[in-house]
This record gives structure tokens, C-alpha cells and sequence, in this order.
């Protein structure tokens, strides 16, 4: 695989959220407006980044039976790092993302791509696959967050458009239909391109075989 | 005792962790096609939850916040839940092999739900106190079972119906999750008025 389809792999064909749906909570929760949408999606890459660049270097070192807390414990160090930077460089974001963004250590695409990608590749494929997940999921939040802000609020970057708001859009139940619509739409234009949801999402999952087990066969 | 009233119903009906909070939405839709899984998945669910905020809230208030350590909550957290439902696992499974065989398949999925990391993280943010964060967790987690159970009676019809070809599968799901919310915001406020 060439270094250029590892980066663009998960921006469109892979994208962590419309297309394998993983990272749903955040997904949902931050974004009522555009601006936290780009936030969390910033955030989540930078842990991303850091955390396939160490998992990478150290996956040598990691002995298998306990990798998956060794994992956790790198992404919790790295969302601990970024959470101090957000905190002191972008107070707002902090704000606006509150409880989420410590929750980014139980988000499943960083899991996700540890096991996927991190723990079988090499430090700058990984660091670039990092990269590539965490843009595709800035986007996805970014057009998530503007849907709904337009619809919701009916401003766009806190710019007023002028006429009256589906407040729905902007509340919870908005969320979960933008959401549905959303992978809809991407699910009918990249029509069998896509690579399949079962295949993928769940398979990158380190919960896979619990989930499975759990639900027999759901997930889907 | 009205505070806590207040805390018990706000987290179940109106600030309902997955319909409203956003959080546990991987089980919510992974493991609500069936009933009885539902209703496995919820309770382990509520187990862990009551646990981790038994352990986290004393280790924050003693140990962390004492020391000027709060920035390591989110580590510490983790890694508390995570050995924690190791430990819950192993011990059911030598003592109450029973419980293990009816939620043992539900609890290596939990470390990694951000239900109970959020709720013990909420504890701590909201300033509550330990028997506010005991009702808390509890209170959430039996809201989770409340929004499991609905969704998993309103998943087995539409599992049946014909949606349009890109719709079906997790697009119908959300869409149906998207209803149920609505229906929970019908709650708002009442809340307020039912202790006023």
C-alpha cells in the first residue's frame, strides 16, 4: 500500500464514522454546531497520532496477552495531554466539549486502529493512517455539526443566516436522524465501493468477538 | 432526600445517558436487537457502573484531589474500570458461575463503554457527594435499561419492515433511535415540576 492510499484511506473509502460507524458518541454528541465538530475532530486526531506513533514503535514490546491495557494506557496519557492543551489554548472548546473530551479514551476508532493498523505497521505508516482516520472523522463531524447548526440553529459559525430554526435538528433526536440520513447518503453513492460495514467496523473493534458473542451477530 | 429524588429521575427520564447524553450508544445499537440481550447487557451494565463509582469517588476525593493530582483522573479512571471488570469477571466466574454464565459475555465490552467512564467522570464534575454519585451511577444505568428495553421492542418491528435499500441496516436503526429520543423529550421538565 502505497503511503498516499494509507492517508486517503480513511478521509473517504474507510472514513471511521459514515462508513464503519465506529465512534458513534461523539459523533452525536458535539455536534450541534460546526465549530465543536472541527474541535473534537482535531482532538481525536491528535490522540490518534500519538497514540498509532507509540503503539507502533512499542509493538515489539507489548506482549500479547496484556496489549489491549497497554494500549488504553497510552491513549489515556495522550487524552490527558491534549486535554490540557485544549484547556489552555481553546477554553471555548473545552467548554462546549466538556465530558467528551476525556471520553475520547474509550472512543473505538483509536482502539480500533491500535489493533488494526498500529500494532502490524510501521511508525510512519502508522503516523500517517493516524492522520488519515482522524481527518476523515474531523470531516465527518464537520459536516455533521453543520447540518445540524444551519437546520438547528440556523447560524454557521455562530454567523446568523436569518430565519426560523427546526430546533429539533439541534437537540438529541436531530442527532441520531442526521446521523442515520448521513450514512444513508454515503452508503447509496458509494454503492458497493464502500467497504462493507460487517467486514470492517466490527472487525476493528477489539470488542468484536465479545460483541458478537453478545448479540449474535449484531453490530451490523 | 429531595436532592436525591431529583438526581434518580433527571438521569433516567430527562438527561437519559443514550437518548439524551449521548453516551453507550455502541451497545445501545449493538445489543439491542434481541430482549433478552438487552436486558443482560443493561444489568451487567448497572453492576459495573454502581461498582466503578464506588471505587473511583473515594480514590478521587482520598487520594487524587488531596494530592493535587487531578489531571490524572482520566488514567487512573480507565484503569480502575478495566481492572475492575477483569476482577468482577474472574470473581463471578469461580464464585457465581450462574451470574457468570447469564452476564459474563456482556463484560469485557463494558470497559470500553463510555457510559461508565462518563457517569464516574460526571461524579466528579458535578461535585457530587458519595451517596449523590452511588444514586447517580444507579440511576443511570437503569435508564440505560429503560432506553435498551424500549428500543429493543421497537427494533424487532422494524427488523421486519422494508426501508428503502440504502436505509437498511444502521441508517433505519438511527432513524428509529431518532423517534424513541423524541419521546423522551416529552419528559422535559417534569422533573422540576414533580418535587417542586
Amino acid at each position: 500500500m502505497s503511503k498516499l492510499s494509507i492517508l486517503t484511506n480513511g478521509i473517504l473509502k474507510e472514513n471511521p464514522s459514515l462508513v464503519l460507524v465506529l465512534g458513534t458518541c461523539p459523533t452525536l454528541a458535539v455536534t450541534t454546531m460546526a465549530m465543536n465538530g472541527i474541535g473534537m475532530g482535531a482532538a481525536t486526531t491528535l490522540v490518534l497520532i500519538g497514540s498509532n506513533m507509540v503503539i507502533s514503535m512499542l509493538r515489539k514490546v507489548i506482549p500479547d496477552k496484556v496489549r489491549i491495557p497497554a494500549y488504553i494506557v497510552i491513549i489515556a496519557g495522550f487524552v490527558t495531554v491534549v486535554q490540557m492543551l485544549v484547556q489552555a489554548y481553546a477554553k471555548s472548546v473545552y467548554d462546549a466539549l466538556g465530558i467528551y473530551l476525556p471520553l475520547i479514551v474509550v472512543n473505538c476508532i483509536i482502539l480500533g486502529r491500535a489493533e488494526m493498523f498500529a500494532s502490524k505497521n510501521k511508525v510512519v505508516d502508522s503516523i500517517l493512517d493516524g492522520l488519515g482516520m482522524g481527518l476523515g472523522f474531523t470531516l465527518a463531524l464537520f459536516l455533521m455539526g453543520t447540518i445540524r447548526e444551519v437546520l438547528g440553529s440556523a447560524s454557521f459559525f455562530g454567523i446568523d443566516l436569518g430565519f426560523t430554526p427546526i430546533r429539533i435538528f439541534a437537540q438529541a433526536p436531530g442527532g441520531f436522524f442526521v446521523f442515520g440520513c448521513l450514512i444513508a447518503l454515503v452508503g447509496m453513492i458509494t454503492k458497493g465501493k464502500a467497504i462493507k460495514k460487517k467486514e470492517m467496523g466490527c472487525a476493528g473493534c477489539p470488542n468484536a468477538s465479545a460483541c458478537a458473542q453478545a448479540s449474535e451477530g449484531g453490530c451490523q | 432526600m429531595k436532592e436525591i429524588l431529583v438526581i434518580l429521575f433527571t438521569v433516567i427520564l430527562t438527561q437519559n445517558a443514550c437518548l439524551s447524553k449521548f453516551l453507550g450508544i455502541c451497545p445501545f445499537l449493538g445489543v439491542s436487537k434481541k430482549l433478552d440481550s438487552a436486558v443482560g447487557m443493561s444489568v451487567a451494565v448497572i453492576f459495573v457502573m454502581a461498582m466503578a463509582t464506588a471505587v473511583t469517588w473515594p480514590i478521587y476525593t482520598f487520594l487524587l484531589a488531596p494530592n493535587g493530582l487531578e489531571y490524572m483522573q482520566t488514567i487512573v479512571f480507565i484503569l480502575v474500570i478495566a481492572a475492575l471488570v477483569q476482577l468482577v469477571e474472574i470473581v463471578l466466574k469461580k464464585y457465581v458461575p450462574a451470574l457468570y454464565r447469564a452476564l459474563g459475555i456482556y463484560l469485557p465490552l463494558i470497559t470500553t463503554n463510555c457510559a461508565v467512564l462518563g457517569v464516574t467522570i460526571l461524579n466528579i464534575d458535578n461535585q457530587y457527594n458519595f451517596l449523590e454519585s452511588m444514586v447517580n451511577a444507579v440511576g443511570t444505568g437503569v435508564g440505560f435499561l429503560l432506553a435498551m428495553v424500549l428500543f429493543a421492542g421497537v427494533r424487532s418491528r422494524v427488523e421486519v419492515s422494508d426501508p428503502p435499500k440504502s436505509f437498511q441496516g444502521i441508517p433505519i436503526t438511527l432513524v428509529s433511535a431518532a423517534i424513541v429520543a423524541v419521546s423522551f423529550l416529552g419528559f422535559g421538565g417534569i422533573v422540576e415540576n414533580l418535587f417542586a
